[in-house]
């Protein structure tokens, strides 16, 4: 094959996948926006924000746990029934008083933990496949919950409520809880050898295994990780409810929402490549898309068919990206 | 070097290892010196990669010892050999092209700094042993994915000399290299045996190891058949110990001049994105073989033919009809079969049957189901008239030699009755019996009555086999040569020493 031809012929900008979804947050905000004005209201109000970076946070948490697992090359569709079950932990738990929220958060963190723990073990040590592993243990969590509660249950006392509802100048609380969960694991990709260990393994275990890395005990760590990003989502919500559900997370969507974030992120569903940076992206691009959708008061199904299209877009143009670097690769072979 | 007067760096002695009660190694010795370029040689299936196996610690030998500088080790495991320094690289190579070199390089061994990764020591060293063996033009800090296969294999050799490695074991490092890749590839092994390394090169390409090695050790069905220093030994002689064959009836008979009988496929002006419009006539009965360098435009030629990356101008005919290619599909209604370069994979589904892999083409374009059983007979047949050697048509071809495999592609494209053939690099990475082999089937496929077109990188085989041979450069032929031209000829008009498009000489 001529390859420098056709090097010449394709050259892209150097754009990482990761970087390709700010541009799409800056259009939405742009067309959003204008959209919400032209029907008289306004998206930059700081109360639209504020709702705006609320939904963030409480996605944007699960999400971060789903990238890594993601990065890792596995999967957890466990999350939504670990949040509607930590929330009900934690109030329960809590049951109103001041003094038990160290002890619901402790528990809930150990709930989360053990449930994640769990999917490791699955997928490492029975080798079962991660989305059958972790559907399994979410199914499992379903039906102890649809047995034992018919709605909320527990309450949260009001010092635990500031989590759902206070904010820091403009920012809820709530978001920046989110921005830290995000910026520790970003610095665990990044400086620590477990991160390395992690993006390795996703990218090929064979070659992490060959290196020398503890494959097994990387994807264990990395599902704990993830399943307690899961119960942090489930104290939050609890703490805005005022009460544990039983049914919040999988209502919410949580599972295929993050994963559909990770992805607007542009971290490879294969694993491997990607990051927390663009996951960010991807939850503010969702929760803007909501947010201008609810002021436009717009029919819930359209709101769902558009989010659809926009996630497939994305992943469409990731696709065409990535076929475009791998041919120029194959070519460079050649 | 003088090969006897200090301690080998390895010792293996009378290794032998089974597998299911077959005996795959027996009784191997081996002595590998510092700053030593030790050949291992042998067809496929004669125990090399059991060797390396076991001296990289993914096997462990049934009887017989390994010495390390004078030590005796076991190697329990791959990690166990690189701490003792034993480095291997692969024909496929370990790296993550998503990651920089520096992360490669010590993936799984990362410096540390209070409990974090410190990535600036990381790329430093990395920087480091890279400039030791003069390759200081790859920046630590690149992502592998864009690095070209040649720097990535330095890459992969860097990760083992982290390691400090003292003896590296190369598996066919040139398999996937390019033409003027491996001119630096000798310079790196050069300087890497200045360093005092010791290296165990496994290839089929007997130009190689005369250009590098000091000995060489022949093995044959998992016995060493000789140790001899490479000042020694000739091309002839290697091969005679390999195959106990000579050289010389190596290709078979060529058409008779002047038999080559109508046109089968004609190429006018026809050209892509990579090919400047190319003239070509293809003629029933005659191996037409495709010179020139890596790049030049040789498989996108076999492509656009085959409708993968078609002609965008120019006029393509099929036995004097006009046909547009537009798909691989139509390729093979039209009667045109393409056994591609890279056997693994584009050739083959490696998880399947030999049969399934050989039903591959017919199930797709005659999805007839009553016929499968007539289909199936057929295909049988044929596996065994190209003398598939598989454990039954049931096995898993990625259990095959490449040899193997190679006549299960072939078994499936002549189910279909091809009018041309397009082979691309047709026996890469096998070995020398099953090369004649093919050499032959190719032949006997074109005497009766196909077309073939030959894409051949190695000169001996694109001289020896070709009736005609055309030559290409930088997407367009270059000039075209009668049979049994030399290969003087072929490379001046590959590297555009000779211009004109008439015979040089």
């Amino acid at each position: 094959m001529s390859t420098d031809t056709l090097r010449t012929r394709l050259r892209l900008p150097q754009l990482d996948a990761t970087n390709g979804v700010w541009p799409a947050l800056a259009l939405a905000l742009i067309v959003g926006g204008s959209l919400v004005a032209i029907d008289g209201g306004s998206l930059f109000t700081e109360s639209s924000m504020i709702s705006l970076l609320q939904r963030a946070a409480g996605l944007g948490i699960v999400a971060v746990g789903q990238t890594i697992a993601i990065l890792a090359g596995s999967l957890d569709l466990s999350v939504a029934y670990v949040i509607s079950l930590t929330s009900l932990v934690a109030a329960e738990t809590m049951a109103g008083s001041d003094g038990m929220v160290l002890p619901a958060i402790l528990a809930v963190l150990a709930v989360s933990a053990a449930i994640g723990l769990l999917n490791g073990l699955l997928i490492t040590k029975l080798r079962i496949n991660a989305f059958i592993a972790t559907l399994g243990v979410g199914l499992l969590v379903k039906g102890y919950l649809e047995q034992g509660y018919a709605g909320p249950a527990g309450s949260v006392p009001t010092s635990f409520q500031h989590l759902g509802y206070d904010r820091v100048g403009p920012v809820p609380l709530s978001f920046l809880l989110f921005a830290a969960v995000a910026a520790a694991v970003w610095f665990t990709l990044r400086s620590t050898r477990y991160g390395h260990h992690l993006i390795a393994t996703g990218g090929d275990l064979d070659v992490a295994r060959l290196s020398g890395v503890r494959t097994d005990r990387v994807l264990i760590r990395t599902h704990v990780i993830c399943s307690l990003c899961a119960g942090i989502a489930g104290l939050y919500l609890a703490s805005r409810l005022g009460a544990g559900a039983p049914r919040v997370g999988a209502e919410g969507g949580y599972d295929l929402e993050s994963i559909a974030a990770v992805v607007l992120g542009g971290t490879v569903l294969a694993g491997g490549r990607g990051g927390v940076t663009g996951t960010v992206g991807g939850v503010l691009l969702l929760a803007v898309i909501d947010g201008v959708f609810n002021q436009l008061e717009v029919d819930s199904f359209f709101k769902q068919m558009v989010r659809g299209v926009v996630i497939v877009a994305a992943v469409a143009v990731y696709a065409l990206r990535l076929r475009r670097t791998s041919d120029r690769r194959k070519a460079a072979v050649a | 070097m003088q090969p006897d007067s200090d301690q080998p760096l390895l010792r293996m002695r009378g290794v032998g290892k089974s597998f299911f009660g077959v005996r795959v190694l027996d009784d191997v010795d081996l002595d590998l010196h510092p700053g030593q370029v030790h050949a291992l040689v042998g067809e496929n299936g004669a125990g090399k990669s059991t060797l390396m196996k076991i001296a990289s610690g993914v096997y462990q030998p049934d009887s017989g010892s390994l010495e390390l500088s004078g030590r005796p080790v076991t190697l329990p495991d791959p990690r166990a050999a690189q701490t003792a320094g034993i480095g291997i690289i692969h024909q496929e190579f370990n790296l993550l092209p998503e990651r920089t070199v520096a992360e490669n390089v010590f993936l799984g061994r990362e410096p540390m700094r209070r409990g974090l990764v410190d990535r600036r020591a990381m790329q430093a060293r990395t920087a480091e042993l890279l400039a030791g063996i003069g390759e200081a033009a790859i920046a630590p800090q690149t992502r592998v994915g864009r690095l070209s296969v040649a720097q990535q294999q330095v890459v992969e050799i860097v990760k083992a000399l982290a390691l400090d490695a003292r003896v590296l074991i190369m598996d066919e490092p040139t398999a996937s290299l390019a033409e003027h890749e491996v001119e630096l590839l000798y310079a790196l092994v050069r300087r890497l045996q200045q360093r005092g390394i010791g290296i165990l090169y496994v290839s089929h390409r007997l130009t190689e190891v005369f250009d590098l090695s000091g000995r060489i050790t022949v093995l044959k069905d998992g016995r060493r058949v000789t140790t001899l220093d490479t000042a020694e030994a000739t091309a002839d002689t290697l091969v005679r110990h390999m195959v106990g064959r000579e050289l010389s009836h190596y290709f078979p008979e060529r058409a008779v001049p002047g038999s080559a009988g109508a046109s089968r496929l004609q190429l006018s002006a026809a050209g892509n994105g990579r090919l400047r419009p190319v003239d070509l006539e293809l003629r029933s009965g005659e191996v037409l073989g495709v010179g020139g360098l890596q790049g030049s435009g040789r498989s996108a030629l076999a492509r656009a033919v085959f409708g993968i990356d078609g002609f965008r101008t120019g006029q393509l005919l099929l036995d004097g009809v006009p046909v547009r290619v537009r798909s691989p599909r139509q390729a093979v209604r039209a009667g045109i079969a393409y056994v591609t370069e890279d056997r693994k994979g584009e050739g083959l589904v490696l998880s399947q049957s030999v049969l399934d892999n050989a039903l591959l083409a017919q199930r797709a374009v005659n999805p007839r189901w009553f016929a499968r059983n007539a289909r199936t007979t057929t295909v049988r047949e044929l596996l065994d008239a190209v003398e598939v050697h598989a454990a039954g048509t049931d096995q898993e071809i990625r259990y095959l030699s490449g040899g193997n495999q190679q006549k299960v592609i072939l078994a499936r494209w002549l189910a279909m009755k091809p009018r041309v053939l397009l082979f691309d690099e047709p026996t890469r990475g096998i070995d020398v019996g099953a090369k004649a082999a093919i050499h032959d089937l190719i032949r006997k496929l074109a005497a009766d009555g196909a077309a073939v077109l030959m894409i051949s990188s190695e000169l001996p085989e694109l001289i020896g086999m070709s009736d005609r041979i055309v030559v290409m450069r930088d997407g367009a032929i270059a000039g075209e040569l009668p049979a049994g031209s030399s290969e003087e000829a072929v490379m001046s008009l590959a590297t555009g020493a000779a211009t004109s498009t008439e015979a040089p000489e």
